[in-house]
């Protein structure tokens, strides 16, 4: 068995029929991932760092870490392909459970000031507001 | 530390002393980290990698285990000493095609190796003899957690650490190991190893990675999907699979040894003369008699101690160290000449294979010696 790495140009010029199947996004990401990327808003630009679809295309590489945001949906369906899974479950860093702890506490005491507003319960509803002011300050660290 | 101290002394892990050594030649790990909304190094303008480069250095020299560390941006390395990386795999060969903005930054022993703006902002890698995953990745895993508290990386509670390429999306992590496989392809059993292997989502390759050919009978097995499985859970997996590759390796040689044994001597006896004898060599031609003479020492033909010189033959005539060591720019012509002569003179020394000792490897001692037994 011998595999041979083809670009665009060679694949055409060495007589292989279907030269789309050939792009780079393909490749990489399996049959249908340029088609998948192509049918997306190919005008989008990412607001961090000017990236789009279309450069995409050409380098099989994202333009920076908010790309993945940018361009979610059409990723969503290359990552599913690619991968076990959808979803990631090894390491974190620290610093991000630590903001996904204190977003996770705001969210609670909101929930329940919201609660005991709702039920004209306006002792706990000032308490819960002081905790919210405190763990703001905390967040804005 | 100077470029001339690393090229003086070969990596810890090619001293063969891990685990299954005969077999698997070294373990590596590697995780991409990236700072959070910086261009990636494909997409950052000249300017930008250069200051990504400045915030991510200092703080790779600082670490404790890069203390003397060898710490070099790419534009500083001439192309010889940047391939002389590449070959012992501290450098992939994207990296020594970079320049302005690049660096690499190693620790003495050259067991970890740090890329900054390679395809990602970090790479960072950790090589161990023998099979070694799980300590290979608690090391990066340790550098990877003392650069988090200064560098904020690109993460997503969803898709993990975010890398410049999709397929690295998650952990960012790719565990591989070099395994020896003369047994395998002598018997022709290899391609079928290959399929089963790329078929439960692990991927084989040649020497120095993606797109390279498979020469002296080595073959790097690693990860293909870094979403949806925990590290451990991907060592582990991998692990798994590369002791089943060992176990099948084992089996193929005894089988060598009992039913194609003439063979066995044959390839032994003929790699041994042209290696002595040789005045012109290939890379690819001396790596594949080499890994016969490997195998002939795992085999007993040769004395233990025969080893360490072997391995290092693996890593000393290619292309780049031949150069570095001769410190001068050869054509393809001089470099087959020289090749083949350090070849002959550590070879000088070097006893016939004696068949006696893997005849009784075979496990029948009566049809020992080297019998017709077509």
């Amino acid at each position: 068995m011998q595999k041979v790495n083809l670009c665009d140009a060679c694949s055409k010029e060495k007589g292989v029929q279907d030269p789309t199947g050939f792009a780079l996004a393909d490749l990489l990401l399996g049959i249908g991932a340029a088609e998948e990327i192509e049918k997306g808003a190919s005008t989008e630009k990412c607001p961090v760092c000017g990236f789009s679809q279309a450069d995409f295309k050409k380098t099989g590489r994202l333009g920076c870490s908010a790309c993945y945001i940018t361009f979610a949906e059409g990723l969503s369906t290359l990552l599913k392909a690619m991968h076990k899974g959808t979803e990631h479950v090894g390491k974190f860093p620290q610093r991000a459970h630590r903001a996904m702890e204190l977003n996770h506490r705001m969210r609670t005491l909101t929930e329940n000031l919201q609660k005991a507003v709702a039920e004209e319960n306006y002792e706990t509803a000032a308490s819960l507001r002081d905790q919210i002011k405190q763990l703001e300050s905390e967040i804005a660290i | 530390m100077k470029f001339s101290n690393v090229m003086a002394t070969a990596g810890e892990w090619l001293r063969g002393e891990g685990p299954h050594h005969q077999i698997v030649i070294s373990s590596r790990v590697r995780l991409a980290r990236n700072l959070r909304n910086r261009a990636f190094p494909g997409w950052a303008k000249k300017a930008e990698r250069t200051s990504i480069l400045d915030l991510i250095r200092p703080r790779v020299e600082e670490l404790t285990e890069m203390q003397d560390s060898f710490s070099e941006s790419l534009q500083e390395l001439s192309a010889l000493e940047r391939q002389v990386l590449v070959e012992r795999h501290l450098i992939s060969r994207e990296h020594a095609a970079k320049g302005v903005g690049s660096a690499v930054v190693m620790n003495r022993r050259q067991t970890l190796s740090i890329m900054i703006n390679e395809e990602d902002h970090l790479r960072m890698q950790s090589i161990r003899s023998g099979l070694q995953l799980k300590q290979a990745f608690k090391l990066v895993d340790k550098i990877d957690s003392a650069l988090e508290s200064k560098l904020e990386f690109a993460y997503d509670q969803r898709l993990g650490y975010l890398t410049a390429c999709p397929t690295n999306v998650g952990t960012g992590m790719r565990a591989s190991a070099m395994l020896h496989l003369p047994g395998l392809v002598l018997s022709e059993l290899i391609n079928q190893v290959i399929q089963a292997v790329s078929k439960i989502g692990l991927a084989v390759r040649g020497l120095y990675g993606e797109g390279t050919e498979a020469m002296g009978n080595l073959f790097q097995i690693s990860n293909q999907t870094t979403l949806g499985e925990k590290e451990d859970e991907i060592i582990n997996r991998l692990s798994k699979v590369i002791e089943t590759i060992i176990e099948k390796e084992h089996d193929a040689r005894q089988v060598l040894l009992q039913k194609k044994s003439n063979t066995l001597w044959d390839q032994i006896g003929r790699a041994y003369g042209v290696l002595t004898y040789a005045h012109a060599m290939a890379s690819k031609e001396a790596l594949n008699l080499l890994s016969i003479i490997k195998l002939g020492v795992d085999l007993d033909a040769f004395p233990e101690d025969r080893r360490l010189p072997i391995d290092e033959l693996f890593i000393d005539i290619q292309p780049a160290h031949l150069q570095k060591s001769s410190q001068q720019k050869l054509n393809a012509e001089e470099r087959d000449h020289l090749r083949a002569q350090i070849i002959r003179e550590r070879l000088k020394l070097f006893p016939k294979p004696d068949i006696s000792k893997m005849a009784r490897e075979s496990g029948n001692g009566s049809t020992a010696g080297p019998s017709n037994n077509e």
